[in-house]
């Protein structure tokens, strides 16, 4: 049994007048990549905002690496080594390729202060990023503005990395891209956690699952279990993956 | 894909409205004047302009407010400059700046710790609700006006210009009042050091980050509560800086001076695009020279002329010259 690395216990977040998760129960296992499923609506998105501070939980607690950081500011969440890649992507299209990076390099004052060896890494993780190394991100196709944000994310070393929907509206080819990046950042040893609605990006990359209805885990265990049981995946996901 | 894809054609307005101005003035050096004086009124609205577009653009805060930060500059000069009479009335230009210099300093710190004040007490309390912002910013201001009729006098208080700067330079036949040419190097300074700091280091880098998606900074680690209050202390510095131009401008100053400002204000930061500090300069400058020239050529359309430009721009540009992405 892994340890948990990342621990939700009946999470309650409320916006507004809505009442958008019940209970959240979650366990992301230190060194695996979690997979978290659901139709649209599930709370999947709000679940990951809820993590990073940038919506409150109403009730509960997450716990990382041990710690309650249910309180917790997003900017200290993120000084844990937590990555964030929201669905939006989150890029900043009036800056370039380079000052996206150097922001997220929080120790760099100038981009000459990153780290020259993880860049490389990067470079061949997304070559995309060092192609356009100089010119606004704006411009960027949506495949290429999903491998900067990724990459941005990676450009210090992280104990978590949360990511939103990456191959959401991606071509096939950009979709491997993204699959085999996730395989190498996960051979890295880097804990995952990845919100997806395509079932076979899910099925390819996925150690654990965790699936989502209507503001609550309704199933959790391994990833081949599932991939390996089609009613159990028409039951709890419906057709629409 | 081009490596710099630089929007001139907003840049292009300036000139171009220049030059459709030459005929309608007529005389070369009538238009010359006008243009200069266009060109310093415009950067001292820039100075003051500068720092409330970024305080919306990273917050999303309606300061209606700004204006007390300006009468505030000025006043602290007149009180300055009065003390420093002996330079002002010096005949030797670098005498004058020697008591211009710390009356700008002296303002700018002044404005700058009663902004850290007024972000405390009165915009805090009303993030993200824009209705109150403007209510409690304009309330902000009119105690502010009041505070200031306390300390200095309900009076106009003039603030004459130091010797040295009176007066005017001949340039061909054309008559260029000394001042406006410091205003002129001045905002030149000013856009300088924002530019600077905006392009070439990482709290720039932070900013204007910040101005497009503030939630992705905070995710990145940044605290941007702390990088906001820094840009409002320094908005409003540059707001009594701003202040100090714009009493000498006008040779006189009253605690009312600010509000009566904060309508050119605003239309430049309209124009030029929420949030953006280039677009403000552009905004600042073809309002300085539309007001100069209708001012001169019919005076009785010179404010409307500045909502029109405005109406215009916005046709052609519905978020302003230089529009900021993710906004």
């Amino acid at each position: 049994m892994m340890t948990p690395l990342l621990v939700l216990e009946g999470v309650h977040t409320d916006i507004g007048a809505y009442h958008i998760l019940h209970g959240v129960d979650l366990v992301v296992p230190r060194g695996q990549l979690t997979m978290l499923l659901g139709r649209n609506g599930a709370g999947k998105t709000t679940t990951l905002r809820t993590i990073m501070g940038l919506w409150r939980a109403s009730a509960g607690h997450i716990k990382f690496a041990g710690s309650d950081i249910t309180a917790m500011s997003t900017p200290q969440i993120s000084a844990l080594d937590i990555a964030y890649v929201p669905e939006t992507m989150g890029i900043f299209s009036d800056l370039t390729v380079k000052e996206n990076m150097l922001l997220a390099a929080r120790r760099a004052k100038r981009a000459s202060d990153m780290d020259d060896t993880r860049l490389k890494w990067i470079f061949t993780l997304f070559p995309a990023v060092e192609k356009f190394w100089s010119h606004p991100a704006g411009k960027l196709s949506g495949g290429q503005k999903q491998m900067l944000a990724v990459a941005r994310a990676i450009i210090e070393p992280r104990e978590l990395l949360i990511v939103d929907e990456p191959s959401k509206g991606l071509a096939p080819a950009i979709i491997n891209n993204m699959i085999d990046a996730f395989a190498e950042l996960k051979r890295g040893g880097v804990t995952i956690l990845l919100v997806e609605q395509n079932i076979n990006f899910a099925k390819r990359l996925g150690d654990t699952v965790a699936v989502m209805d209507d503001g609550r885990v309704v199933h959790s265990g391994s990833m081949q279990a599932l991939a390996e049981d089609e009613n159990l995946q028409r039951t709890l996901l419906g057709l629409s993956l | 894909m081009k490596q710099t894809d630089f929007d001139w054609k907003p840049l292009a307005l300036v000139p171009v409205l220049a030059l459709i101005a030459l005929p309608l003035v007529g005389s070369g050096s009538n238009w010359l004047t006008l243009t200069v004086a266009g060109l310093a009124m415009g950067m001292i609205i820039f100075i003051i302009a500068s720092g409330l577009t970024l305080v919306f653009g990273l917050m999303d805060v309606l300061n209606f407010g700004h204006g007390v930060f300006i009468a505030l500059g000025a006043f602290v000069a007149t009180s300055v400059l009065g003390a420093m009479g002996d330079w002002t009335g010096s005949q030797e230009l670098w005498r004058n700046l020697v008591a211009v210099f710390p009356a700008m300093l002296i303002a700018m710190l002044v404005a700058g710790a009663v902004g850290l004040a007024f972000e405390r007490f009165i915009v805090r309390p009303v993030y993200g609700q824009h209705l109150k912002q403007i209510l409690i910013t304009m309330g902000g201001m009119i105690i502010g006006e009041e505070l200031i009729k306390v300390i200095w006098g309900p009076q106009q208080i003039p603030l004459p210009l130091p010797e040295g700067m009176r007066g005017a330079v001949l340039v061909g036949d054309a008559a260029v009042e000394k001042f406006r040419l410091v205003a002129v190097v001045v905002g030149l300074a000013v856009f300088g050091g924002l530019a600077w700091v905006l392009g070439r280091t990482k709290i720039g880098l932070l900013i204007r980050a910040g101005v497009q998606d503030r939630e992705m900074v905070e995710s990145l680690g940044y605290r941007i509560r702390r990088l906001f209050v820094g840009v409002f202390v320094v908005g409003s510095a540059l707001a009594g800086l701003g202040g100090v131009m714009w009493g000498m401008y006008q040779q006189n100053v009253i605690a009312q001076m600010g509000a009566q400002v904060n309508v050119l204000i605003f239309i430049v930061i309209i124009i030029g695009g929420l949030g953006s500090t280039g677009g403000a300069l552009i905004g600042a400058l073809l309002v300085g020279l539309m007001a100069n020239y209708t001012g001169f050529l019919a005076p009785k359309v010179a404010l409307f002329s500045n909502i029109g430009l405005m109406a215009v721009v916005l046709l052609w540009r519905p978020q302003g010259v230089y529009p900021v992405a993710n906004r």
